[in-house]
């Protein structure tokens, strides 16, 4: 990163949005991943105009068209109970985006707040929220927030908060890293010769470093996040029928294997697309930024 | 004398990390609004039942009091009773944990004898065939869900090929108790039994593929990052200045530290594993822990649930602890520098 900053001094400066968008362009793995994030983000907004029977999102039934395989009229098929598995996919995604949004939202500010502080402060503040970090990254992730959410009572908000009190300690980390490597560097040190004030200082000149790994992180993350949500749903410990999800989707699908296979494989074959976008998106991020170590 | 205390200070901090990891299980199972006994019961249950239920669970006691008789339990083994199954927890888990100690181990191994071998040869091919069949593997199993991957290979194997048993851990009516160890793998071949020991492989392919598909991607993935920045160092080039065969400077000097990325993700990759065997187990019907852990989620069988995570936790407190030293025994920096 150090290196990148250098060769972006002044007299490039006018051309350096210019030459990451270019180097973005011709990245195929951030241009594919945003590409499949945008088709996502498109969808969701608009699935009440684009699904072709946005009435079977609710405990709609009609028995005579269960178990159609896809066809014109029903692009993935139909469930057991005859709703139209395309449109409940499309509001499937809504709800994984949210919750993924809702997640990052909570967990990327408060965790990078506190890696801010924990690196630039150091002593104590740092020994309690490095070490408490440390202890909840010690601790098996998707057991945890099954157990979070068996013990609440499963819903959408539940999972949202399970999955947002993990989450932090990951940004936590990469933050405090980084800041530690700022903190050091001459600017910083000019700037509190010159009494710049500690909010200034954190996130004026420390926060900005952080941006790029944060992209990276934070893209990667969104895959991650609708992959466990939908992995709680599947095991019955997220959101509850009828609210269309593809991970509830997928596991009530799967009691009508391997006859009626698009009424489990297709909305699993959704979570892989949109995850798959986030993932190639973040991939192709970090190859533009050329930051290393951000998983 | 300095590997002595690196152990030392590496076991320590794990002990710290299990008291932490009880600390905040005992949060979870006591500092949620509404009361434990009443959620464990559910709502048809009446105020005596509510109120027996309290009384051997000990919640009228002082939260710092029963705090001290949790960790005090977990000293001695005690974890309780499940409401689930009328016996200790400590018992349940240790029945089904073999098998998930086997599904787990095994799925390890193979994620590094085929993750680690992928990444150097998608690092000595780079940018060509191998390398982009590499990449393209480890990138769409790290973001297929495992569940959608076992369900898959359900279909694959058990309903269009029939060729691999797609439930259990042994045929129905198979007559061998696994008395020993817990482990098929290892009590058939203590007892002798290669027909045992046949199908115990057969029936631990699928789920084992499931498993480790996510980890072998994101293994081979490091390493072959690790391989191609270790190519670029100094001491590589001297090394092909001074005219030192290509095989040499490959096995000898570039391998070894090119390990040490793979194992650290081990470390964390084993998180997302043993979160992933409650799926696996579920789905392949495998009589293991993870099975036992959903079941008693589901039920809200707070002892069991407390239970499953804490041995989870150790579990994986203590691979990482294992992983950490042997990060230690390779690279020598990581003993002097202190942790990762």
């Amino acid at each position: 990163m150090a290196h990148l900053s250098e060769l972006a001094a002044e007299p490039q400066r006018l051309s350096n949005a210019y030459q990451n968008w270019y180097r973005f362009s011709r990245n195929p793995s951030a241009v594919i991943g945003t590409a499949i994030v945008i088709i996502c983000i498109l969808t969701a907004i608009f699935a009440p105009l684009i699904t072709p029977y946005p009435e079977h999102v609710g405990a709609v039934v009609n028995f005579r068209e269960r178990h159609l395989p896809p066809s014109a009229d029903y692009w993935f098929g139909t469930d057991n109970v005859g709703r139209d598995i395309f449109t409940r996919v499309v509001f499937g995604m809504r709800i994984s985006l949210l919750l993924a949004l809702v997640v990052l939202a909570t967990a990327v500010p408060v965790g990078t707040v506190l890696g801010l502080l924990a690196g630039y402060y150091g002593g104590w503040v740092e020994i309690v929220i490095m070490r408490f970090t440390d202890i909840a990254l010690a601790i098996p992730g998707l057991v945890m927030v099954m157990a979070v959410a068996a013990v609440l009572s499963p819903d959408l908000l539940t999972s949202m908060i399970a999955i947002a009190a993990l989450w932090w300690t990951w940004h936590a980390r990469l933050i405090y890293s980084i800041t530690r490597q700022t903190r050091v560097q001459d600017y910083i040190e000019a700037a509190e010769t010159l009494g710049a004030s500690k909010f200034h200082i954190l996130f004026r000149e420390i926060l900005p470093n952080c941006v790029s790994a944060l992209a990276v992180k934070t893209s990667l993350d969104a895959g991650f996040v609708i992959l466990i949500g939908s992995t709680l749903s599947f095991l019955g410990l997220g959101i509850q029928p009828p609210t269309p999800d593809l991970g509830t989707m997928v596991a009530s699908g799967a009691a009508f294997l391997p006859s009626y296979w698009w009424e489990s494989v297709l909305p699993g074959c959704a979570i892989l697309f949109v995850s798959l976008g986030f993932n190639l998106l973040g991939d192709g991020l970090r190859d533009m930024f050329d930051v290393e170590d951000v998983r | 004398m300095e590997f002595a205390s690196f152990l030392l200070k590496r076991a320590l901090w794990s002990l710290l990390v299990l008291f932490g990891l009880s600390i905040i299980i005992f949060a979870i199972a006591r500092g949620i609004p509404g009361d434990p006994a009443r959620i464990s019961l559910g709502p048809a249950a009446t105020p005596e039942q509510v109120q027996l239920l309290r009384d051997r669970l000990g919640l009228d006691r002082p939260l710092i009091e029963q705090f001290g008789l949790f960790v005090g339990g977990l000293m001695q083994g005690d974890l309780g009773r499940s409401l689930l199954t009328e016996r200790s927890v400590t018992a349940d888990i240790r029945d089904t944990f073999a098998a998930t100690f086997e599904l787990v181990l095994v799925t390890i191994t193979v994620a590094l004898v085929c993750g680690a071998p992928m990444g150097v040869a998608a690092a000595t091919w780079r940018n060509r065939w191998p390398d982009h069949v590499v990449q393209f593997v480890s990138i769409f199993s790290a973001v297929t869900p495992t569940f959608l991957k076992a369900l898959l290979l359900q279909i694959l194997a058990g309903y269009v090929l029939h060729i691999l048993p797609t439930t259990g851990r042994l045929p129905a009516g198979m007559d061998f108790s696994a008395d020993l160890t817990g482990m098929l793998l290892i009590d058939s071949v203590l007892r002798g039994r290669p027909d045992v020991f046949f199908e115990a492989i057969r029936h631990l392919l699928l789920p084992v593929i499931a498993l480790s598909l996510a980890s072998m991607g994101q293994i081979a993935r490091i390493t072959r990052a690790s391989m191609i920045d270790v190519a670029g160092q100094d001491y590589i080039e001297a090394n092909r200045a001074f005219g030192v065969p290509e095989h040499v400077r490959v096995f000898k000097y570039a391998l070894r530290p090119s390990f040490v990325p793979p194992l650290t993700i081990l470390g964390l990759q084993f998180s997302a594993l043993i979160g992933n065997a409650f799926v696996v187990e579920l789905i392949f019907a495998w009589p293991g822990m993870a099975a036992y852990g959903v079941r008693a989620i589901l039920q809200k069988d707070l002892n069991a649930v407390m239970g499953v995570v804490m041995v989870s936790g150790v579990f994986f407190v203590i691979v990482n602890l294992v992983i950490d030293i042997l990060v230690g025994y390779v690279d020598p920096r990581v003993r002097i520098r202190g942790r990762r």
